[in-house]
C-alpha cells in the first residue's frame, strides 16, 4: 500500500446523498480476478452514454460516447484527486472494487458528510483517506468548488486537517491505529500476525470452551 | 453490568485490544463466494502466507452462476460468459487447493447463495462471528451471530490471521411490538425500519432486533430481516437466541451432536441482553401498524405502503433531498401523487439471499395458486435461493404452482438481484422484486426495481401492477 502523508490536489464535486457502490464500480465489472484496471469504469452508468462491457480494451474504452453531464466528464476536473462529495457515501455493496475503481481513476481522498462503513473501512486498506467533514463545512467547500476553477485542497494527515486555499484550516478525526498505518503504508496483515501467539492461544481456549466450533 | 448481547459477543471474540479501543477480534466462520475472493487468495500466494484454518471456510458459486440450462454441458462449461467461467473455475482451483470446511460447487445439490447455503446446513451457529465479503452476510444475525461483510482486503485478512481488526460499534435496539397482520411479513418489516430510520440511519451501529412481532417470526423471516440491516446502515443486526433459534438448527449437517449439541444450546441460551441493558439508541415500531410496503424510488428507503401515493418532491424543504427526490422520479419513470397501486410492472423476480427460502416460496406460491400472470409481465422469475431449497419446494409441488401460473422455475443463484448473470432488466423496465436493493442499475443499466415482499411481487405478478395482497383471498 502506498503512504499517504500529504495531498494537493484538484478537487471534483459530486453533489449527491447516498452514492452506492453500484454506481462507482457497477456489477458486471466485479467478474475481473484482478485488482487494477477499474479506473476506465469507475460510475460507468453516469460516465458515459453507451453500457460498458468487462475487458474492453483501452482503445476501445476511449471511443465509448461520454455523458457531457455527468461532472466528472467536465474539462475544469480532470486530473481530479479529491472527491468532494455528500452523506452516506458508498452505500451498499460491500466491494472493495468501488475503491479500487476510484484510486485507479486518481482519486486519493474523498471528503464528505458521512461514509457507508465497509466502504469507509475498504478506504484504508488501500491508502484513500475517507474525511468525514459537518455539513457547514461540505456546503462551503462545494460553493468554492464550484466558484472557482482549478480549486485545490491541501490535505495534511499529520496534522488532520483539509487546508483551504483561502488559508483556513477544517480538522477532521482519524483513528490513530488507521492513521499509523495510512502515514506508513502498512499492510495490517503484518501488523496482525505479530499477534500470532496471542491467537492461536485464544483460539485453543476456544477450542476446549466451544468444540463444536471447530468441527 | 447488564450487557447487550453485542456486548457479550463482541467480549467473547476479542484476541487483543489497544489503548485507542481497537481490538482484534477472533472470526469463527468465512464464507467464500467466487466475486470477491479471487484477489484475496492471490494476495496471500503473493506473500507466500498459508491460511491460518482451512476448517472455518465454506465456499459456494452463486453471483455469477446461471439459472438455466444447466444440462447443456459438463461442469462450468455451461456457463456462457467466459470472464464469469474463469472466475467460478478460479474458485474452484483456489479452494480445492486450500481445503475448506464445506465447499459446494456449481451444480452441487447444496450450492446455491451464500447466505441461504450457511444456516441451512448448520454451518452458522449461534455466538459465532461470521464474515463474508459480501455486505449481506448481516442475513446471519439471525442466529445471534455478530456477522458482516468485510472487502476483499479483510477477506485476505481473515484467511491470514484468523482475526479482523475492528472497534465496537454504537449499540441500536429496533424493538417491534405488535403482532403482524396477515399479508405482512419480515420483509415489510424491514422496509418499514429503514422508511423509519433512513439508509444511514444504523452507520456505526450494530442493531438488535427485538420485541413480540421480532420474537413471533420464523428462523427465515429473522434472516430476511437481519439480511437487510445493511440497507439502513447497519453492518450488523442479530436477533437473540430462543426456542426459534434451537429447533430450527437440530439435526443440521454441521449442527453439533450429541454432548455437545446439549453443551451448546445451554451456551446459545445465554445469547440475549440482560434485563436493564443500556442501548445508544432504540427505535420502537408498531408492528401492528406496519402495512404491505413498495419502494418507489432509488434507495431503500424511498418506500411506502401499498395504500399510499408516491411522493410529490415539492413537499420536501432540504434542497439536497429534493433534488435526490427528483433524480429518483425522472429514473424510475413516476410522477408524483401517483397511486402505488396504479403502477404496472414489467418483470417479477422472487429470489435472492433476502427472500429465496423454504418459507418465502411457499408465501408467494400460496398466492398464484390456481391464478396466471397477467399478459402485460413479460418475465417471472422464480429462483429458490439453493438446491436443498429447490429439491424441497418440488416435494412440496411448489415448482408446477409456479409454472401452471405462467412463472419461470430457474436453478439456486444470486440471479436478477445484481444482475451478474444474465437475467436482468433491460433499460426502462419495472421489477416488483423481491431483494435488497433498488439503486440505479442494479437489476440491469437502467432498470427500475421496486422492493417489495414474496407475497406482493406474487400479487404484483397476477395484477400486472402493484396490488395489496390482503385484498386477494389466500
Amino acid at each position: 500500500m502506498e503512504k499517504f502523508v500529504k495531498l494537493e490536489g484538484l478537487v471534483a464535486p459530486l453533489d449527491r446523498n447516498n452514492v452506492d457502490t453500484d454506481a462507482i464500480i457497477p456489477k458486471q465489472f466485479l467478474k475481473s480476478i484482478k485488482r487494477s484496471g477499474f479506473g476506465p469504469n469507475a460510475f460507468d452508468e453516469w460516465r458515459y452514454m453507451d453500457v460498458g462491457q468487462p475487458g474492453q480494451d483501452a482503445a476501445t474504452t476511449a471511443q465509448r460516447p461520454k455523458n457531457p453531464n455527468f461532472v466528472l466528464n467536465q474539462p475544469r476536473y480532470q486530473g481530479a484527486q479529491v472527491l468532494l462529495t455528500r452523506a452516506n457515501f458508498g452505500c451498499g455493496s460491500s466491494r472493495e472494487h468501488a475503491p479500487w475503481a476510484l484510486l485507479d481513476f486518481g482519486f486519493k481522498a474523498i471528503i464528505a458528510e458521512s461514509f457507508a462503513d465497509i466502504f469507509f473501512n475498504n478506504c484504508f486498506k488501500n491508502g484513500i483517506l475517507p474525511i468525514v467533514l459537518p455539513a457547514a463545512e461540505i456546503d462551503a467547500l462545494f460553493a468554492q468548488v464550484e466558484a472557482t476553477p482549478g480549486y485545490k485542497l491541501t490535505i495534511d494527515l499529520p496534522a488532520q486537517a483539509v487546508i483551504r486555499p483561502d488559508g483556513k484550516g477544517v480538522p477532521f478525526q482519524v483513528d490513530a491505529f488507521r492513521k499509523e498505518c495510512l502515514l506508513n503504508g502498512w499492510d495490517d496483515i503484518g501488523l496482525t500476525l505479530r499477534h500470532a501467539d496471542k491467537i492461536r492461544a485464544f483460539e485453543e481456549k476456544r477450542r476446549i470452551e466451544q468444540p463444536w466450533l471447530f468441527a | 453490568m447488564a450487557q447487550t448481547l453485542y456486548d457479550k459477543l463482541w467480549q467473547s471474540h476479542v484476541v487483543h485490544q489497544e489503548d485507542d479501543g481497537t481490538a482484534l477480534i477472533y472470526i469463527d466462520r468465512h464464507l467464500v463466494h467466487e466475486v470477491t475472493s479471487p484477489q484475496a487468495f492471490e494476495g496471500l500466494k503473493l506473500a507466500g502466507r498459508k491460511p491460518w484454518r482451512v476448517s472455518s471456510i465454506v465456499a459456494t458459486a452463486d453471483h455469477n452462476t446461471p439459472t438455466n440450462n444447466w444440462d447443456k454441458a459438463e461442469g462450468t462449461a455451461a456457463i456462457d460468459d467466459p470472464i464469469a467461467r474463469l472466475q467460478v473455475d478460479t474458485l474452484d482451483a483456489n479452494i480445492r487447493e486450500t481445503g475448506s470446511l464445506a465447499y459446494f460447487p456449481f451444480k452441487d445439490l447444496r450450492q446455491g447463495i451464500v447466505h441461504v447455503v450457511g444456516p441451512e446446513n448448520g454451518a452458522t451457529l449461534p455466538g459465532m462471528t461470521v464474515v463474508c465479503g459480501d455486505s449481506h452476510t448481516s442475513t446471519h444475525g439471525a442466529f445471534a451471530c455478530m456477522a458482516h461483510g468485510i472487502g476483499t482486503s479483510e477477506v485476505e485478512h481473515v484467511m491470514a490471521t484468523q482475526c479482523l481488526v475492528q472497534k465496537k460499534s454504537k449499540a441500536m435496539l429496533i424493538r417491534v411490538d405488535g403482532a403482524l397482520g396477515k399479508g405482512v411479513t419480515a420483509k415489510d418489516v424491514a422496509l418499514a425500519i429503514i422508511g423509519r430510520i433512513g439508509t444511514a440511519g444504523g452507520t456505526g451501529y450494530a442493531i438488535e432486533f427485538a420485541g413480540s412481532a421480532i420474537r413471533g417470526l420464523s428462523m427465515e423471516g429473522r434472516m430476511t430481516l437481519c439480511n437487510m440491516a445493511i440497507e439502513g446502515g447497519a453492518r450488523m443486526g442479530f436477533v437473540a437466541v430462543d426456542d426459534t433459534t434451537i429447533d430450527y438448527l437440530r439435526g443440521r449437517s454441521f449442527s453439533p451432536k450429541g454432548d455437545a449439541w446439549e453443551k451448546a444450546v445451554a451456551y446459545w441460551r445465554t445469547l440475549k441482553s440482560d434485563d436493564g441493558a443500556q442501548f445508544d439508541r432504540v427505535v420502537e415500531l408498531r408492528g401492528d401498524q406496519i402495512l404491505p410496503q413498495v419502494t418507489w424510488g432509488t434507495s431503500p428507503e424511498m418506500v411506502i405502503s401499498i395504500a399510499d401515493n408516491v411522493p410529490d418532491p415539492a413537499k420536501e424543504a432540504d434542497p439536497v433531498k429534493r433534488e435526490g427526490m427528483e433524480r429518483a422520479l425522472q429514473y424510475m419513470g413516476l410522477n408524483p401523487n401517483t397511486p402505488v397501486k396504479s403502477i404496472a410492472i414489467d418483470k417479477v423476480f422472487i429470489g435472492s439471499c433476502t427472500n429465496s427460502r423454504i418459507e418465502d416460496l411457499r408465501a408467494a406460491a400460496a398466492v398464484v395458486k390456481g391464478r396466471h400472470v397477467a399478459a402485460n409481465v413479460k418475465l417471472a422469475l422464480a429462483v429458490p435461493g439453493s438446491g436443498l431449497v429447490k429439491q424441497q419446494a418440488e416435494q412440496e409441488g411448489l415448482d408446477k404452482i409456479f409454472v401452471a401460473a405462467g412463472f419461470e422455475w430457474r436453478e439456486p443463484g444470486c440471479s436478477m438481484c445484481l444482475a451478474m448473470n444474465a437475467d436482468r432488466l433491460e433499460p426502462g423496465e419495472r421489477c416488483a422484486s423481491t431483494s435488497n436493493r433498488n439503486f440505479e442499475g442494479r437489476q440491469g443499466p437502467g432498470g427500475r426495481t421496486h422492493l417489495v415482499s414474496p407475497q406482493m411481487a406474487a400479487a404484483a405478478a397476477i395484477a400486472g401492477h402493484f396490488a395489496d395482497v390482503r385484498e386477494l383471498n389466500f
